[in-house]
């Protein structure tokens, strides 16, 4: 085991180490893979491929078209039935699994708790499907009555040559209650990311501008790609209710399918995680002429900004009166736990590869703690989530992005907001930024490794160089990392700890790290009899 | 209420599943073959369906669970996965270096068509399988079956390919172990030794995924079935499998293939399936049964008379796989529990038979459903119309415990709330204790907690 590096001076040159992951692979692979390993240097602008295929055989840590879409952008939302159509398996790995949590009413529907499925057998492979979906979606609203019904396809379905949107349409007209599907087979593109692009379209299409409710609050905004893990959105919801600020519909954190169908009556869409959602931001605006932010509220620091953020965009006095009150209060408590907590840990170093913003969102945190963040990627995000929003014009379009459909958007002459473009262009030349993304590596210190879909092979190396004291990934990643020696926070699933988000979230990932960073168990993997010299005794046991 | 939408009038159905007691093949192929030494588990399909089956895995057992993926995208799908297997064949070898791949295939390549074997064939002859290295595969297309399903066509593929016959038996017998822990597997071996019985246990997940920390990890823990190992069951003298639906495909292969004769018996639960499976060891190795194997089945019986006040007349509902809770429900019943409500996803026709063979005299109002529909969400709507005293299945049921109140024990697979299954068995007399314990420490903690003051009892 190597020892650790100097850091005092900045980042080491990871070069030598790049060398040497690559040289394990097979030339072609090696060609490929240097591409989506950059070493950071924020002074220049360098390219990281990303959203590329991963190579087969590699142990990956992606998961498929139909996670994206299932699991991540409609599964948090319980006032619907979320049907799997396909053989079993697709639907029970994603019951559950991913912590949504939510806050259902007396009453109020809930389905989260459940998990449906066709559950396909081989005569419907041979046959198809179609007759038995239907089926499945009388018995489903008959037993269930519920409001409305989303439909996921799995691998099978688009090859046996089911039509789920056409079934979903002829069921919505039988049945009358809103039903839609989604063409979101596991292969339709390189990761969970075209899953969540499905997913955008689809509940843009479907559910978005159902209901032209008038107004109920003075700031009326959406909160998007905020997916309620650990109860992160509870915390936002609280900020934003004392602020003032009344949160019309979130995507999807404890969500309703009723509250998106009137998410257009926004005046301010929030992005949180910009891969999975920020399509419908952006149709939103094309349509409905509501522009978007992007914001961030992992770590303490980033809350505050964003809450500025809001509340300059409105531009109200009161508002930003009472949102400066907040900050202030809520920084007073973070900061008396920071105190105690950051001498125990600053200086360790952090690593962190998950999803497509958490591996940017967390690194605050770890920086409000003092905690460097040495290596980082993604899992499933784009090149704009690494360099920029800037840089989307310039991103090709290749064979595996071409089939997942980009919606042609109109715009509602009714409903479309003058008003508002008025306002974002005014803000717009005092400075303020719409859409800005400037994405991970401007944030990242010089030297810093940028890994995209980091593979085993890579993490073990990774492990072996940097001698990390805390790295972040997922469940798949957890154990192995362990076994290495090194803890491992989960930031898809939090370790089933959190909230995480806003200014209580922030002290909550505090005291998770002085937990993390300061045991003893660590210590005692080695028995103290480790490195005593072997005897034979004289009273053993004769076998 | 977790889930409020469940009410006790049954609607019958026959598309829609609600709330599974299956999941799909692969799965169980991985599991089976992170049970051989040196190999890595392939999924030949898009990359969801191994990064699912890697993650329900690594739940269940807080383990590394390695497993590769063939990453098709829309092109394979349409072209067909060939290339995607060459390539990842020959990338795993070189850069991860196991011994064996074991692939399996997923609905997609099987809805697409891949010929598993020919591409295996393909890759040979194309020289991307060195010397002295294996590529064995299995169909496991997930529209058939279930995960159980799945776990035995891997270990069908693994005797198929490795067992040699040569002209010299082996004085071993060939231990096929259905769908257990561990924990289980350790127990299976310690048994054998006790009873002075030579044998193969394949698979065996022992030390595999339940290794110790070391700060140093390993890419093949030193557990699984060996290479060797493998090619000595053809010629061992008899197989002895452990539950019908993961282990018959096994043994018939190594009685068509080797000649070597088999028999089928349950996986020992509780006490007259360990009875059986000691009886059918002895028969096998011609040893007779060692004292301390009478002594424990004793210590068993010992403790039910103790306690059987609290076990009697008990109602329990049971879900799961059939090769699992057959002989339960069996102990659940020689210690005078009522087990009345029985689902499995797994379909099979000799589930019926079974369970009326165990239930339709001693507990003549047991419902009990295998295959499509018998799904969490019936037994669910069962409990509501008549309530149960205790639970017993995987960590799902904890939803229905919660909202009926009823005290639950977890058995099966997936476990992702709690530890023990791996490192505790439930198999063989000494695991039938702990059976027993587990029920009683939840029946008693119910009467414990609800009991009127004036009830609550020092001395149990
Ligand atoms: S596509 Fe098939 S193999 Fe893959 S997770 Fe779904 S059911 Fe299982
Ligand atoms: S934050 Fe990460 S895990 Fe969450 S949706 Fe975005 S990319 Fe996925």
């Amino acid at each position: 085991m190597p020892n650790k590096k100097d850091y005092t001076n900045g980042l080491p040159d990871p070069s030598a180490l790049r060398d040497e992951i690559l040289k394990k692979y097979p030339p072609k692979i090696a060609k490929k893979r240097v591409k989506g390993m950059v070493i950071n240097d924020p002074s220049v602008e360098q390219e990281v491929m990303a959203n590329v295929r991963t190579i087969p055989g590699i142990i990956t840590q992606r998961g498929c078209t139909y996670a994206g879409c299932k699991g991540v952008v409609l599964g948090p939302t319980r006032d619907i039935i979320n049907l799997v159509h396909g053989p079993i398996g697709c639907s029970f790995y994603a019951w559950l699994t991913r912590r949504n949590q939510t806050r259902p009413a007396e009453g109020e529907d809930n389905y989260i708790t459940y998990c449906f499925s066709t559950d396909m057998q081989d005569s419907n492979i041979v046959f198809g499907g179609e007759a038995k979906l239907k089926e499945a979606i009388r018995e489903a609203f008959e037993i269930f009555k519920p409001k409305a019904i989303g439909v996921f396809s799995t691998c099978p379905v688009g090859l046996i040559g089911d039509d789920v949107h056409s079934v979903s349409r002829d069921m919505k007209a039988e049945l009358g209650i809103n039903i839609f599907g989604f063409s979101c087979e596991g292969y339709r593109g390189v990761s969970q990311s075209a899953g969540h692009h499905i997913a955008n379209n689809g509940v843009f299409k479907n559910v978005v501008g159902l209901n032209d409710r008038a107004r109920t609050g003075k700031f009326q905004v959406n909160m998007l790609g905020e997916y309620n893990i650990g109860g992160d959105a509870f915390e936002l919801e609280a900020l934003f209710e004392e602020a003032g600020i009344t949160l019309l519909s979130s995507f999807s954190g404890n969500s309703t399918i009723k509250s998106m169908e009137y998410s257009h009556t926004a005046d301010l869409n929030m992005v949180m995680c910009h891969r999975s959602i920020n399509y419908i931001a952006e149709m939103m605006e094309e349509k409905y002429g509501i522009p978007w932010v992007k914001v961030n509220f992992i770590g303490a620091e980033s809350t505050a900004k964003s809450l500025r953020k809001v509340a300059d965009y409105f531009g109200d006095a009161g508002l930003k009166a009472k949102v400066e009150e907040i900050i202030e209060r809520e920084l007073a408590k973070v900061n008396a736990v920071k105190v105690s907590i950051k001498p125990k840990v600053e200086g360790k170093l952090a690593m962190m590869f998950v999803g497509g913003s958490r591996a940017h969102h967390y690194q605050d945190l770890f920086n409000e703690l003092g905690i460097r963040t040495v290596s980082a990627g993604y899992e499933f995000a784009h090149r704009d989530d690494y360099e920029g929003r800037k840089v989307i014009p310039t991103i090709k379009i290749d064979a595996d992005s071409r089939n997942i459909e980009e919606l042609t958007v109109t715009k509602d002459e009714k409903l479309f907001r003058n008003d508002l473009v008025a306002k974002k262009a005014d803000l717009e030349s005092k400075g303020f930024e719409f859409k800005d993304y400037a994405g991970m590596m401007p944030d990242m210190a010089k030297n810093s490794l940028i890994i995209d879909d980091v593979n085993h092979w890579e993490t073990e190396k990774l492990i072996e160089f940097y001698k990390p004291d805390v790295f972040c990934a997922g469940i798949k990643e957890k154990y192995v990392v362990q076994k290495a020696g090194v803890p491992l926070k989960q930031l898809h699933s939090y370790d089933y700890g959190g909230p995480y988000a806003a200014f209580g979230g922030a002290i909550n990932f505090y005291i998770e790290m002085e937990r993390m960073l300061a045991t003893n168990i660590w210590k005692m993997i080695d028995a103290p009899w480790k490195h005593e010299s072997e005897l034979v005794g004289s009273m053993t046991i004769e076998a | 209420m977790l889930l409020r939408h469940t009410t006790k009038e049954v609607r019958e159905r026959n598309a829609l599943t609600v709330n599974p007691a299956k999941t799909c093949q692969p799965v169980g192929a991985m599991y089976a073959a992170l049970g051989v030494h040196g190999c890595l588990p392939h999924s030949h399909g898009s990359q969801g369906c191994c990064s699912y089956h890697r993650s329900a895995l690594t739940r269940h057992y807080k383990e590394p669970v390695m497993a590769a993926t063939s990453s098709f995208t829309e092109g394979s799908s349409v072209f067909g996965g060939q290339a995607n297997l060459l390539q990842a064949i020959e990338t795993i070898f070189a850069v991860y270096e196991p011994e064996i791949i074991a692939v399996h295939s997923t609905c997609l390549s099987e809805t697409i068509g891949d010929d598993l074997n020919q591409i295996v064939i393909k890759a040979r002859d194309e020289g991307k399988v060195p010397f002295g290295k294996y590529v064995v595969q299995a169909a496991t297309p997930s529209y058939v079956g279930s995960h159980v399903t799945g776990y035995a066509n891997m270990l069908e593929a693994f005797v198929k390919y490795f067992a040699e016959k040569t002209d010299e038996k082996r004085r071993q017998i060939n231990l096929l172990s259905g769908w257990v822990e561990p924990a289980d597997m350790r127990e299976l071996k310690r048994i054998m030794k006790v009873m002075k019985i030579k044998s193969v246990l394949l698979p065996d997940t022992s030390d595999v995924l339940d290794t110790p920390m070391t700060g140093k990890f390993e890419m093949y823990p030193k557990g699984g079935t060996t290479i060797a190992e493998m090619v000595s069951m053809g010629d061992s003298m008899q197989s002895l499998g452990l539950g019908e639906w993961a282990t018959e495909k096994a043994a018939i292969s190594l009685d068509n293939t080797c000649r070597v004769p088999f028999e089928i018996t349950d996986i020992p639960v509780g006490i007259k399936a360990t009875d059986r499976f000691i009886q059918a060891l002895a028969k096998a190795g011609r040893v007779s049964i060692p004292e301390q194997i009478s002594e424990e089945r004793g210590r068993l019986i010992d403790v039910i008379t103790d306690m059987h006040q609290y076990l009697y007349g008990k109602r329990v509902a049971v879900y799961g796989d059939p090769d699992n809770i057959i002989p339960l429900i069996e102990f659940l019943v020689d210690m005078d529990m009522q087990p009345v409500y029985i689902v499995s996803g797994t379909p099979g026709k000799h589930f019926e038979s079974r369970m009326a063979e165990i239930l339709s005299e001693r507990v003549p109002e047991a419902k009990y459903k295998n295959g499509p529909q018998a799904d969490m969400f019936l037994m669910h709507q069962w409990i509501k119309e008549n309530p149960v005293d205790l639970l017993i299945g995987n960590t799902y049921g904890k939803y229905v415990a919660r909202d009926e109140n009823i005290p639950f024990v977890r058995m099966g697979f997936p476990i992702i709330d709690r530890i023990g299954h791996s490192y505790f068995s439930t198999l063989g007399y000494m695991g039938g204790l702990r059976i027993v314990e587990k029920i009683l420490s939840v029946l008693m903690d119910k009467q414990d907690a609800t009991c009127l003051e004036e009830k609550f009892e020092l001395v149990m």
